[in-house]
């Protein structure tokens, strides 16, 4: 069960909080990653308020008896805290430490300062599939049926070791796993074709034995129906690939569509214009 | 000098596949994973009883550090088995990040460390795991001597929690540690107690002290011998009351002068008590095909080294 479960109005105005709080997180401290958390920022609310089983509080690292999930691109940190905060893993006046010193809340996802929801570190790229998988075939061993979540960025498939884990994952029928790909093209240098072509990710991933979905990630009226169908696709002798078209810095305008808001914080001005668009009816800003 | 006897010679990862054996049957959530080396690391009688708790992972080392940090949630504890060059190098970022930072409870088992894989050559010789290893915060550093040390160290890391690196190696080398021996992490074993020169080994060093011991006997010096088997907790007590008497000390070991056991022990002594200190170990250099004796020998890593550097050691005091 979801300790939430959502309706997809209550959703839409729960991802226009998130949305204000990625934006002031990173303006705060000048710094963090906007571009792919707007992005993605539907896809965690969707999984936390309505998708997945899972307690949050108190939070158990083992995670046996719920659905696990784990964040390869760890650059997206604020749309995560933000989320965690507003699932209840912690308080939300805590996304005000982000990034600063002390803080449980690190540049990057961790856990050494024991920030509640976190299960490995990521942000050196391309490693919490091969993590993800892992946990799915503990999961198989413990005689769990939950369900093993991960997100990966597009860029990141430039890694080597995800292709390593995408193998594996098949050869060992790792079918509780749901794998997404934020399907933005953008990367830091530029779009993902020009730095370095993915192509068919469609045809790549099913030349690996997986069992590919897409979806727009940006759009919950199919968003959630294509979550729901990969759930429906689990147990099936084949892992599972959600490529999940988003638009970096979806909800404020001129980040939107432009690898130039990959890792750069708005300045106060740009901020206010971002808080308008993300309007909410009962903003509850930390 | 206290006599050391053994009944035979014996290869150190075959310790491991004893001890991981054994583990499997007293531990329900001892997994093992390789990569494509499972004759090499001997784990093939583990893969044989319990093949529910085993990974053929392929030549893919980074996905199998990964694999092994997320099996750890949901309370399994994974030991991996490849090569120390490709449990080290090769993946040094997937242990720094899912593993050590991550604090999870992996460990990884290595074997053909050193010069002693011999003929392979420098492409497989890894020289520098320990000190990239010992450098990473929440890891565990164990390089035990002989068979039944690393067997015993086998299983001893399956009760501590938290990542440790077990380096182990290919040559039959003398059996001589009793079997029933307790295996206590960070703690160093006192092989002869001496006054003249206190000689600190670890891995296949270890023999060869004792060898050099009494050799050095036979010339009137009385050598205090220690194993140390963890490199990383370092026993400070141990060595400090040692060279506290001796007052001077060497240091040996298979790996680069840079980074390794003797480097650990010139931090110990340079902060709180400072010694005359030789290294017998590899310096600066890599290594190169031959039998493993020729290779010992030629890098400065045979018993006469050791006794040479005593000697030297002492005319430092």
């Amino acid at each position: 069960m979801n300790p939430h479960n959502k309706s997809i109005d209550e959703l839409k105005q729960i991802a226009s909080q998130v949305r204000r709080d990625i934006v002031r997180m990173v303006h705060a401290v000048n710094s963090g990653h906007p571009g792919g958390s707007l992005g993605c920022t539907d896809y965690f609310v969707s999984l936390y308020f309505r998708v997945m089983n899972y307690k949050p509080s108190p939070f158990n690292m083992d995670g046996e008896g719920e659905d696990l999930f784990f964040l390869s691109n760890g650059h997206i940190s604020p749309v995560w805290y933000s989320v965690l905060a507003r699932a209840g893993f912690f308080e939300v006046s805590e996304l005000a430490t982000f990034r600063k010193i002390n803080s449980r809340l690190q540049g990057h996802p961790a856990t050494e300062e024991g920030l509640p929801g976190i299960r490995v570190a990521s942000g050196s790229l391309g490693q919490g599939l091969s993590v993800a998988v892992g946990a799915a075939q503990t999961k198989k061993l413990n005689k769990d049926n939950n369900l093993v979540y991960v997100l990966m960025g597009d860029g990141e498939l430039g890694e080597g070791q995800v292709w390593e884990a995408a193998m594996y994952a098949a050869h060992n029928k790792v079918d509780n796993l749901i794998a997404t790909v934020d399907r933005n093209y953008q990367q830091i240098d530029g779009g993902t074709e020009e730095v370095l072509a993915l192509g068919d990710l469609r045809a790549k991933f099913e030349a690996f034995g997986w069992h590919v979905l897409e979806a727009d990630g940006n759009n919950f009226e199919t968003l959630l129906p294509a979550l729901e169908d990969a759930k429906r696709a689990t147990g099936n002798g084949k892992p599972v690939m959600i490529l999940m078209n988003t638009e970096m810095g979806f909800g404020v305008d001129f980040m939107m569509g432009s690898h130039k808001w990959h890792g750069v914080a708005p300045n106060d001005e740009q901020l206010e214009i971002a808080l308008q668009q993300l309007a909410v009816e009962q903003a509850s800003d930390y | 000098m206290k006599e050391y006897t053994y009944s035979e010679k014996k290869d150190t990862r075959s310790g491991f596949g004893a001890g991981l054996l054994e583990l499997g049957r007293t531990n329900e959530n001892v997994v093992a994973l390789c990569a494509d080396l499972i004759g090499s690391l001997k784990m093939d009688a583990f893969k044989k009883e319990f093949p529910e708790r085993f990974y053929q992972v392929g030549i893919a080392e980074a996905n199998m550090m990964g694999l092994a940090a997320g099996m750890t949630i949901g309370g399994k504890i994974p030991f991996t088995g490849t090569f120390a060059n490709f449990s080290t190098g090769r993946v040094y970022d997937q242990i720094r990040q899912s593993i050590a930072y991550s604090g999870k409870n992996v460990k990884i088992c290595a074997s053909h460390a050193g010069l002693t894989l011999g003929e392979d050559g420098a492409t497989h010789q890894i020289l520098e795991d320990v000190g990239m290893m010992k450098m990473l915060p929440h890891m565990t550093v164990i390089n035990p001597c002989d068979f039944n040390q690393t067997k015993a160290a086998t299983i001893a890391i399956a009760e501590h929690e938290g990542p440790v690196y077990l380096r182990f190696g290919r040559p039959a080398v003398p059996n001589f540690t009793p079997a029933d021996q307790k295996f206590e992490i960070g703690k160093a074993v006192m092989l002869n107690e001496g006054t003249d020169v206190t000689i600190i080994a670890t891995g296949h060093l270890v023999w060869k002290a004792i060898e050099a011991g009494h050799k050095l006997a036979e010339k009137g010096i009385n050598a205090e011998i220690i194993n140390i088997h963890t490199i990383k907790p370092l026993d400070d007590e141990a060595i400090l009351k040692s060279v506290g008497k001796t007052k001077c000390v060497v240091t040996a070991e298979e790996h680069q002068m840079n980074g390794g056991l003797g480097d650990s022990v010139a931090q110990l002594l340079g902060r709180q008590l400072p010694a005359p200190l030789e290294m017998v170990a590899v310096n600066d250099s890599f290594g190169e095909s031959g039998t493993p004796d020729q290779l010992m020998e030629k890098y400065g890593l045979s018993t006469e080294n050791i006794v040479a550097a005593a000697e030297r050691v002492m005319s430092r005091k």
